[in-house]
């Protein structure tokens, strides 16, 4: 560890503050199944995982469904198309905020999927948004791509009639 | 009931009906964890002769520190597909400990059956970095003594109190390497002489490279079931006749390193003293760690010592205890021993140990 442990100390004797510096850095493994969604965002292609039993469409997903415990064998390419199911308004400054507030942020469940990922949503205003929303996304330029959620700049509104709510209760 | 033999903990006989285990690799860079609990999830519940939906109590034991992110346990739960919910608990410790709480669970007598499972990819980060994380916050982390250096402390204990010396320790690795030639799911396997491996330079001393066990990325899994459920499963099961865990203290210079009191009282309270021991699978991830825990379970030089290779040979984190619990059983289900004991540790030096025996009917 090059990091610096220190000890401050009363100037009459007693240790009244320990810090003990410690800094951990680890590989991930995304496995086979999200290596594939991973891969997809390199090309600029949303790419999901189809349970054999269930049917359902998991975006990204971890290698199983959770319903039925069986890996997902089946890769499913995905349109740039979706609902947003429910957003924030981002009102609140915090540590590593890259983008200006006040900013929304949505759950995205593209059209084909059984699973909503948050996403970030850009030029609408503030006043117009609202649940059941059509989205699309704007991909990063293409000498940009990379194999993360990153490669999409944001979701937009299309303008398309919302969503009935029956339609995507579900994935709130 | 006759079929079933007297056990000493618990009112309700609690008996291992399944095992299975990953093959235990130095990296697994292809699979996740979930990815890696699949097929052995998939293959306990086939030999268990059961189903997901057939389990009544979940209970897993792994770390987030080995992945480097939080709730790793709860996306493990993706590998089962617990859906309708289930009662499900995780312990941050090996799942030997997941194992207990599964066999106290059992003791409600709502349930009959419990899935137990641990993971461990040890191969993600610096293993003696994160595990300096589970010493003495005050006196001993900021020190960050690694582990290999920690135990050589022990080792040296062990050799200066007269309980074994750096070729017993020789012995014990390339008995262990030659045992899990036998054992597909082992990572060391081969069949060194104690002469080369004596050859070998000093890590730390008096250890030397054989001396630890190999980084191994792995999974293991148990299915427990509870009195006639468990008969109904299993031809033979392995009844936990005696299981118990204590812990001692986390300041290395308040105990005797050479010696583990908390072994020799779980075994006392587990009954390894009261009946042959066909054989005993300890984990004991460093050679001397081994002549620690034979001394304190009482066993005599007749009983052979894990004959899957045990830790030396593979050692999955947070799965490797759990491993033990596992072989022990097999070869009761497999009609090959009707009396056997099972160890396992968790902290620094053999802080925490779990002793666990095992019987036929």
């Amino acid at each position: 560890m090059s990091d610096q442990t220190y000890v401050t100390s009363d100037p009459r004797g007693s240790i009244t503050k320990l810090d003990t510096p410690s800094r951990l850095e680890f590989l991930f493994t995304a496995g086979t199944s999200l290596s594939k969604n991973l891969a997809g965002y390199q090309r600029g292609q949303f790419i999901g995982q189809k349970c054999p039993v269930c049917s359902k469409v998991y975006v990204p997903s971890r290698g199983s469904c959770p319903v039925d415990g069986v890996a997902l064998t089946e890769s499913v390419d995905l349109p740039n198309t979706g609902i947003m199911t429910t957003f924030c308004v981002v009102n609140v400054p915090f540590a590593g905020q890259s983008i200006k507030i006040p900013y929304i942020a949505g759950q995205i469940l593209l059209d084909g999927a059984n699973l909503s990922f948050m996403g970030l949503i850009q030029e609408c205003e503030l006043e117009d948004i609202r649940m059941g929303m059509r989205v699309e996304a704007v991909w990063v330029d293409e000498a940009d791509l990379v194999p993360s959620l990153a490669s999409v700049r944001y979701f937009r509104p299309t303008g398309e009639p919302d969503a009935d709510y029956e339609t995507y209760r579900e994935y709130l | 009931m006759s079929k079933i033999p007297q056990t000493r903990q618990g009112h309700r006989p609690v008996a291992i009906v399944g095992f299975s285990q990953s093959t235990s690799v130095r990296a697994d860079r292809e699979s996740n964890e979930v990815e890696m609990l699949l097929p052995i999830i998939h293959d306990v519940f086939q030999k268990a002769h059961l189903t997901k939906d057939q389990i009544g109590f979940i209970c897993s034991g792994s770390t987030d520190y080995l992945i480097g992110g939080p709730f790793s346990f709860v996306t493990a739960l993706d590998a089962i597909g617990v859906w309708p919910p289930k009662t499900e608990s995780h312990v941050e410790m090996d799942a030997a400990w997941a194992l207990y709480e599964a066999f106290v669970r059992l003791q409600e007598g709502d349930l009959d059956t419990a899935l137990v499972y641990g993971f461990g990819k040890s191969s993600l980060g610096n293993l003696s970095e994160i595990y300096n994380l589970q010493l003495d916050p005050y006196t001993m982390a900021p020190l960050h003594p690694d582990l290999v250096s920690l135990a050589a402390l022990q080792a040296r204990a062990v050799i200066d109190q007269g309980f074994g010396t750096e070729e017993d320790f020789a012995r014990i690795a390339a008995r262990s390497r030659k045992s899990a030639m036998e054992n597909p799911f082992a990572q060391v396997r081969r069949d060194d002489s104690v002469e080369v491996l004596l050859q070998e330079p000093y890590l730390v001393s008096p250890l030397r490279r054989h001396c630890l066990p190999p980084i191994s990325d792995g999974a293991s899994a148990i299915i427990l079931a509870a009195g006639d459920k468990a008969l109904e499963l299993a031809e033979h099961p392995a009844w936990i006749t005696g299981i118990d865990h204590r812990i001692e203290t986390h300041a290395f210079g308040a105990r005797n390193l050479a010696v583990s009191t908390s072994t020799a009282k779980a075994a006392s309270v587990a009954g390894v003293a009261d009946g042959h021991v066909d054989f005993a699978e300890l984990h004991t991830p460093f050679a001397p760690q081994e002549i620690i825990v034979k001394r304190a379970l009482g066993l005599s030089d007749e009983v052979s010592i894990n004959p899957s290779g045990g830790p030396l040979a593979a050692n999955p984190l947070m799965a490797g205890g759990l491993i033990r619990l596992g072989e022990a059983a097999q070869a009761i289900l497999d009609g090959n021993a009707t009396r056997t004991v099972a160890h396992a540790t968790g902290g620094p030096l053999l802080q925490q140990n779990l002793v666990a025996v095992l019987e036929g009917a």
